[in-house]
């Protein structure tokens, strides 16, 4: 799905982490762990197309990002449902517009149906279709953001701390949103530096670790 | 026709993409306006165009069709020469009519300078002829020559000289009421341009979104397009309409004379000012398609 050779991302002169090397197979559970400002956003933004790596290669389905032009990262993006760190909303359309967003600039608006009502009340979203994202508290916007995420079905589903700012019962509910994705055959890469979570997770679906620290990625071992 | 569905389609719209970009309310009133003072304008200098071709096509065709031969002569040769030059221009092909002016007609050209009762035929002044062509004209070369042998004293003027400068005077002013028309349609593209960058760079963040949930370039540059290229089609609609008016309440030029009067439309000219705001909307597509395009590149 997406492949990371000898990875390296320089930032303003400064290197953030390099000889980075990391395979996202089908149907695989990651997470990305390590201490704020290892990188870790910038990882994912690698795996999506947003940022181009200054040294190594990164395949997206069988593609190298360098060579592609934007037309086909738009369409990359399509295959990928990723949940940002800050949700990325669109403040002056309702919740469910939000959600099918990805739908409507994919010209596939019609195509909605009655998914859109089924996959809001799955992340428990049904009573605030209708609302403005600013009105919503933070785990239910989080919650609307893997809802948009989810609504292309894509093969790849990118988290970025999907739990940052919500209680641990919410944190727990969108875990096992995630796990049953993962069931679903979609591959999941999880970035957080919420260490119960990952515990959690452990206990239900084979995952592996994977730790930024000290400008390189490691698969962290089983002290977790 | 698969290019003009294509525009139907793109201005017919997609109601759901056109929510996505939320409309900036300022800078759609300001491309309305100045996409309705710059049609304004272009139908003036429209109108000024139109005219001024008609001028030079009317100095032109009234003047070359008249020409004029002045009799220079002593006072008892005078009567003899003229009827000379009578014979020779009523056997010339091509002269339709030749007339002595009398001399009150030579009193009344005289009158601006010498005051009105000049006692002309006691002056050694020159008697002329006016000499009107028929369709096909004359050869002033041949008549020259003839009357040169015939009529010592005739001079023939075929108002070349005055004619010349005439046309060419009336044809830069064509040229200048055009350049204008240019310079309209290109100010209108720049202004187009401004507003679509302001407007582009205010949805900076839903662009951004909108990228990384997977909308293509053209998807995006579209909802712009769309909206600008409507207001400058409504905008020049509009100034248009307020143009023609203006030009119909300007003074007719039976009535007030002169040539600023003549300035407006005739027959079916009054249909050129209804290629204005096509040609608004044509102008906003392309420059707001370019600027959005390029703004897309230069993000991310």
């Amino acid at each position: 799905m997406i492949a990371l050779e000898n990875v390296a991302y320089t930032y303003g002169g400064g290197e953030l982490f390099s000889g980075v090397d990391l395979t996202l197979a089908p149907g695989s559970f990651h997470f990305l762990t390590g201490p704020s400002g290892a990188g870790k956003t910038t990882l994912l933004k690698l795996c999506y197309g947003e940022l181009t790596a200054t040294a190594g290669h990164v395949r997206v389905f069988d593609q190298d990002t360098r060579s592609m032009d934007r037309d086909a990262i738009a369409m990359t993006r399509r295959r990928i449902g990723v949940v940002h760190q800050d949700c990325q909303s669109l403040d002056h359309l309702s919740v469910g517009e939000n959600v099918m967003l990805p739908l409507t600039v994919a010209g596939r608006g019609a195509e909605v149906g009655g998914n859109l009502k089924d996959l809001l009340g799955w992340v428990g979203l049904t009573a605030q279709a209708d609302q403005l994202p600013p009105q919503l508290s933070g785990g239910e916007r989080q919650r609307a953001a893997v809802a948009r995420a989810v609504i292309m079905s894509p093969d790849v589903i990118l988290a970025d701390e999907p739990t940052g700012n919500i209680d641990w019962e919410m944190s727990q509910r969108l875990l096992t949103l995630l796990i049953e994705l993962n069931k679903m055959g979609k591959t999941v890469l999880v970035a957080t530096h919420d260490l119960s979570l990952i515990r959690t997770a452990k206990a239900q679906v084979a995952t592996r670790v994977l730790r930024l620290k000290d400008r390189r990625l490691q698969l962290a071992g089983a002290d977790l | 026709m698969p290019f003009l569905a294509r525009i139907m389609a793109l201005l017919a719209g997609d109601p759901q993409a056109d929510r996505t970009v939320p409309p900036t309310g300022y800078t759609a009133r300001l491309t309305l306006f100045t996409s309705a003072a710059m049609a304004f304008l272009a139908v003036f200098a429209l109108a000024l165009s139109l005219a001024t071709g008609r001028l030079a096509n009317r100095w032109s065709a009234e003047l070359a069709q008249t020409s004029t031969l002045r009799i220079s002569a002593p006072v008892d040769q005078l009567a003899a020469q003229t009827r000379a030059a009578l014979t020779v221009l009523e056997t010339t092909p091509g002269v339709a009519q030749a007339r002595p002016l009398t001399a009150d007609e030579q009193r009344a050209l005289l009158a601006p300078w010498f005051g009105p009762d000049l006692p002309v035929e006691t002056l050694p002044i020159p008697q002329l002829i006016e000499i009107i062509e028929d369709s096909d004209g004359y050869d002033a070369t041949g008549l020259r020559a003839r009357l040169q042998a015939e009529v010592p004293g005739a001079v023939l003027d075929d108002h070349t000289r005055w004619r010349e400068p005439l046309v060419a005077a009336a044809g830069r002013l064509r040229t200048l009421g055009l350049v204008a028309i240019l310079l309209i349609a290109a100010s209108t593209g720049a202004m187009i341009t401004l507003a679509a960058n302001a407007a582009l760079a205010a949805s900076a963040q839903v662009i951004r979104v909108m990228r990384l949930v997977g909308a293509r370039d053209i998807y995006i540059a579209r909802a712009f397009v769309r909206r600008f290229t409507l207001r400058a089609l409504t905008g020049a609609t509009v100034g248009m309409i307020a143009g023609i008016l203006a030009v119909m309440l300007l003074p007719r030029s039976d009535v007030a004379g002169g040539f600023l009067t003549g300035l407006g439309f005739q027959g079916a000219h009054w249909l050129w000012p209804l290629v204005i705001p096509p040609l608004a909307a044509i102008v906003a597509f392309f420059a707001t398609r370019a600027a959005a395009l390029r703004t897309l590149r230069e993000q991310s």
